[in-house]
């Protein structure tokens, strides 16, 4: 009996920390946008509502000490709310500085199962002379019982908490004794709240459909789903064989619900990376604070979802790279004044999905990394030699800053510079399968890019035969695919130093014999083909030779016991569909266990350098006429959609021909009109094609003769004649063909559509 | 009544009788298609697939320090629960389950040495032999 009791009371004090922590960090946002006056009433409420519901439960499950903290503010708040108080800066520290005390219990729930002993009556009696309009003793404002920075300051050392042996019972007695002024607003707030707890039932409703579930219990789905895909597969491979029809359809069948049911489990796992920037504002607030900064921080893609399992790794590293950017990254604002900058830092927090992968930039515009003082700092600390330093790139250089042991700030301050923290940042990320880059330009900041993968259960992966074993490799680390038969097999690898190379489209691709790095045997009949499988690992390229290669195939990811932790090679395990079990290579292990990338760092650096060139010169192209047999083209990325319109359509509008489409107005250009030497418009044409062309929210139509084509073109623009409208001539598809000059003829035919684009803005 | 007892799982290694508690063990089972691990400690046999779940097999006698098997019959898993995992280890031979008085118990002599004085926890004085207890989680955990 009692045990269940212990239960219980168990599950409302989780109920009560989830619910709180959530609702603590909606205080601290909504808290901050009233510090910066961007606040509206309805701030108050929410605030209101998330203490008052901290209060109702706590007290509900008998946790009075957090009741009672809860309480105090409370009062305060209430007048806030009802404009009886103005909201002032001292009101604001207090009660940030009271939400962190409300964290603090909590946090301590979370891990003791009680509320702690700490003191908090300076705190309370602070809260309490701002209620009731006393001036206050300043000092009593400023000593945080301990500063809010150090205690979130996890990630790399454990600080406990310095535990302050005084009894809760004082805090009680605090309560008590104190001024309890009006029993009259007590009972207005309770009014209050009842009109609050019936106003939000209509918009609440959402809660409604969604249920809290225990993660352990979607874990255990997602495995299950994993021993059906396993089933799936080997199925699969059986009916590959068949011929009976029912048989057949039955395994289609299960295939496309597995699939399917895969995709939805995953689903469930899925969070937006909001959870987690969620406490970054109140972060940067502090933190910037303490450093006598100021740090705008801005937040993009909020709702891009990720696994939970990888929103939990991500969360230290990401806290610790922001911290570091503010405090090394972004100058302090005398500085940034110098420079020519504003005197307000910024931090980008960037999110998206690409490719399968999720992107995390964090971007500064601080003074960016000084390659030579990272280099003499590396050299000094052992970690480099002066040789070596002197032939790195600076991109080699920025990843430095990744090795064990190096921290660049001239001083160390709380906030970073204790020489421990990117390499875990890195280790953590490239724990979960990820990478993390760091680009950067003196005086004009920092970007860090994370890559990291969507899920870690299941992944697509191409299996391969080396030495008589197969291994599975992670689709993301795959380029392509090399068969060399024949003579080229014979002659296409060559030796460099005793090191194999192969030419890939002109650039030398260093490999590894994949059976010798795993000191496997050698294929017994050398094959008369060779298969290169072209990997990429942390943004460089390599091949790796195996005997053969098989199919892609959907794996689900088991780790390898700590027996096997140390080996780099082997990212984990997975089961095949004939029920054996395959190692799953982990590429960047591989490639530094075969130390084949140190080697070709300075090569795949040019390539980054020139890449970008090649592709953007290559460009898809939409191709059309203007009516008289010449040759247009414009790039399809700038194009919005292709149109017809009837002639009745046509209105006049501001003295131009206008259509309505799709609720807007659109201005039509007349193309031919206005190129010089092209003959007059073919107002016959009917219906009228035409190009929307989009640009910062507003369209115009380019009516043209006809769409010919699509076409993906490698383009060397030839600079022919200069005409208005015409930014070159290219040859596409065997034709002389003149690339329009879009921008240039609306500033002719509508001179208002970049003025006004930019006001819109 | 009376006296505490406990019950083994036995196993033969080398001619020496060997004994794991029966609630450490998850299961017995005969030889098990292997994928070996390249670079692997030696001790690490290769990976089985128990119903799904990816199981590292250890070679006993490399653990153990004892002379390779030289026998044709197929090795034994012996499926040790851990706190890592299920962990496979590979036997010459599985005894009987048996059940033994703690009061026959043990500790190793002083004149264990190598890495069974790290590994065995005890011996159980048995009438016809000893029976040599050893420490699954530091079995496991590889040096």
């Amino acid at each position: 009996m009692a045990l269940n009791n212990e239960a219980l009371q168990q599950q409302l004090n989780n109920d009560l920390i989830v619910e709180s922590t959530e609702g603590l960090e909606r205080f601290d946002n909504e808290m901050l946008q009233l510090e910066k006056g961007a606040g509206t009433k309805d701030s108050f409420n929410i605030i209101f509502r998330v203490i008052h519901t901290i209060k109702g439960t706590a007290g509900c499950i008998g946790l009075g000490k957090i009741e009672s903290v809860a309480h105090i503010g409370e009062s305060l708040l209430s007048l806030l709310r009802d404009d009886k108080l103005k909201l002032t800066p001292p009101m604001i520290v207090a009660l940030l500085e009271y939400s962190d005390a409300l964290k603090e219990m909590i946090r301590c729930l979370e891990q003791t199962g009680q509320q702690g002993d700490k003191d908090y009556s300076a705190l309370l009696k602070t809260l309490q002379q701002l209620q009731t309009g006393e001036p206050i003793v300043s000092a009593e404002v400023t000593p945080p019982p301990s500063p809010p920075v150090a205690a979130n300051w996890g990630l790399f050392e454990d600080e406990p908490v310095a535990p302050v042996a005084e009894i809760a019972a004082s805090v009680v007695a605090e309560i008590a004794t104190s001024p309890s002024a009006p029993t009259v607003t007590i009972a207005a707030e309770i009014a209050a709240s009842v009109e609050n707890t019936a106003a939000g039932k209509t918009t609440v409703s959402v809660s409604e459909t969604a249920i809290r579930v225990d993660v352990g219990q979607l874990d255990k789905l997602m495995n299950l789903v994993g021993e059906l895909v396993l089933a799936r597969n080997q199925i699969l491979q059986f009916t590959g064989k068949a011929t009976e029809p029912a048989l057949l359809h039955a395994s289609q069948r299960l295939n496309l619900i597995t699939t399917e049911l895969q995709e939805s489990v995953m689903k469930t796992r899925m969070q937006p990376i909001e959870n987690i920037w969620a406490k970054f504002p109140r972060i940067v607030r502090d933190v910037s604070r303490e450093l006598g900064k100021k740090i705008q921080l801005v937040m993009e893609g909020n709702e891009t979802e990720l696994d939970r399992t990888i929103i939990e790794a991500i969360k230290d590293p990401l806290t610790h790279i922001i911290r570091n950017s503010m405090d090394h990254g972004i100058e302090r604002p005398e500085v940034r004044v110098q420079a020519g900058k504003p005197e307000e830092g910024l931090l980008v927090l960037r999110a998206f999905h690409e490719g399968g992968q999720v992107i995390i930039e964090i971007m500064d515009d601080g003074g960016g990394i000084n390659a030579n003082r990272v280099k003499h700092k590396a050299v000094e600390k052992g970690l480099i030699t002066a040789e070596s330093a002197a032939r790195m790139g600076d991109h080699e250089v920025f990843n430095l800053i990744f090795a064990p042991g190096f921290s660049t700030a001239e001083k160390v301050t709380n906030v970073s510079g204790r020489g421990v923290g990117m390499d875990v940042v890195k280790t953590n990320i490239e724990k979960i399968g990820g990478s993390v880059d760091i680009l950067s330009e003196a005086g004009q900041g920092t970007t860090l890019k994370i890559k990291i993968p969507l899920t870690l259960a299941i992944i697509p992966a191409l299996i391969v035969a080396s030495g008589g074993e197969r291994f599975a490799i992670p689709q993301v680390s795959l380029l392509e695919l090399v068969r060399l038969n024949g003579e080229k097999a014979r002659a296409g690898i060559e030796m460099l130093y005793g090191s194999p190379v192969y030419r890939l489209r002109g650039q030398l691709l260093p490999l590894i014999y994949l059976n010798r790095e795993l000191k496997l045997a050698e294929p017994a009949t050398p094959t008369a083909d060779v298969q290169i499988v072209v990997l990429q690992a942390d943004g460089r390229q390599f091949g790796a030779i195996v005997d053969d290669i098989h199919d892609t195939e959907e794996i689900v990811v088991k780790p390898l016991g700590k027996q096997l932790k140390g080996l780099a090679c082997f990212a984990g395990a997975t089961i095949m569909g004939d029920g054996q079990v395959a190692l799953i290579l982990d590429v960047l292990g591989l490639a530094q266990t075969s130390k084949v990338i140190a080697e070709v760092r300075a090569r795949a650096m040019q390539d980054q350098i020139k890449n970008p060139e090649r592709v953007a010169a290559k460009q898809t192209l939409l191709v059309f006429d203007t009516g008289k047999g010449n040759h247009m083209a414009i790039a399809l990325s700038s194009v919005a959609r292709l149109e017809e319109f009837s002639r009745a359509q046509v209105e006049r509008s501001g003295g131009q021909d206008v259509v309505q489409y799709r609720g807007q107005i659109l201005p039509l250009i007349q193309v031919s009109d206005y190129l010089k030497g092209s003959e007059m418009s073919l107002m016959a044409a009917d219906p009228m094609q035409v190009v929307v062309y989009s640009e910062q929210g507003r369209s115009v139509g380019l009516v043209v003769g006809q769409i010919n084509d699509i076409v993906e073109e490698t383009l060397t623009v030839k600079r022919g004649l200069q005409r208005p409208g015409i930014a070159g001539s290219a040859v596409i598809q065997d034709k002389v063909t003149d690339l329009l000059d879009v921008p240039s003829i609306i500033r002719v035919a509508d001179p208002d559509f970049y003025t006004c684009s930019q006001e819109t803005q | 009544m009376s006296q505490a007892t406990k019950q083994f799982c036995t196993f033969f290694l080398n001619g020496l009788f060997f004994g794991v508690e029966v609630v450490q063990v998850q299961e017995v089972l005969r030889q098990q298609p292997m994928t070996r691990v390249p670079l692997a400690p030696a001790t690490v046999r290769g990976l089985i697939n128990l119903r799904g779940q990816i199981v590292t097999a250890l070679d006993l006698r490399e653990r153990l320090d004892l002379p390779t098997r030289t026998s044709d019959a197929p090795p034994m898993n012996v499926v040790v629960r851990t706190a890592d995992g299920a962990v496979s280890l590979l036997v010459d031979e599985i005894g009987d389950v048996v059940e033994i008085s703690e009061d026959i118990f043990e500790r190793p002599p002083e004149t264990l040495t190598g890495v069974a004085r790290e590994l065995v926890q005890g011996v159980y004085k048995m009438k016809e032999r000893l029976l040599l207890i050893l420490d699954t989680e530091k079995t496991v955990g590889l040096p």
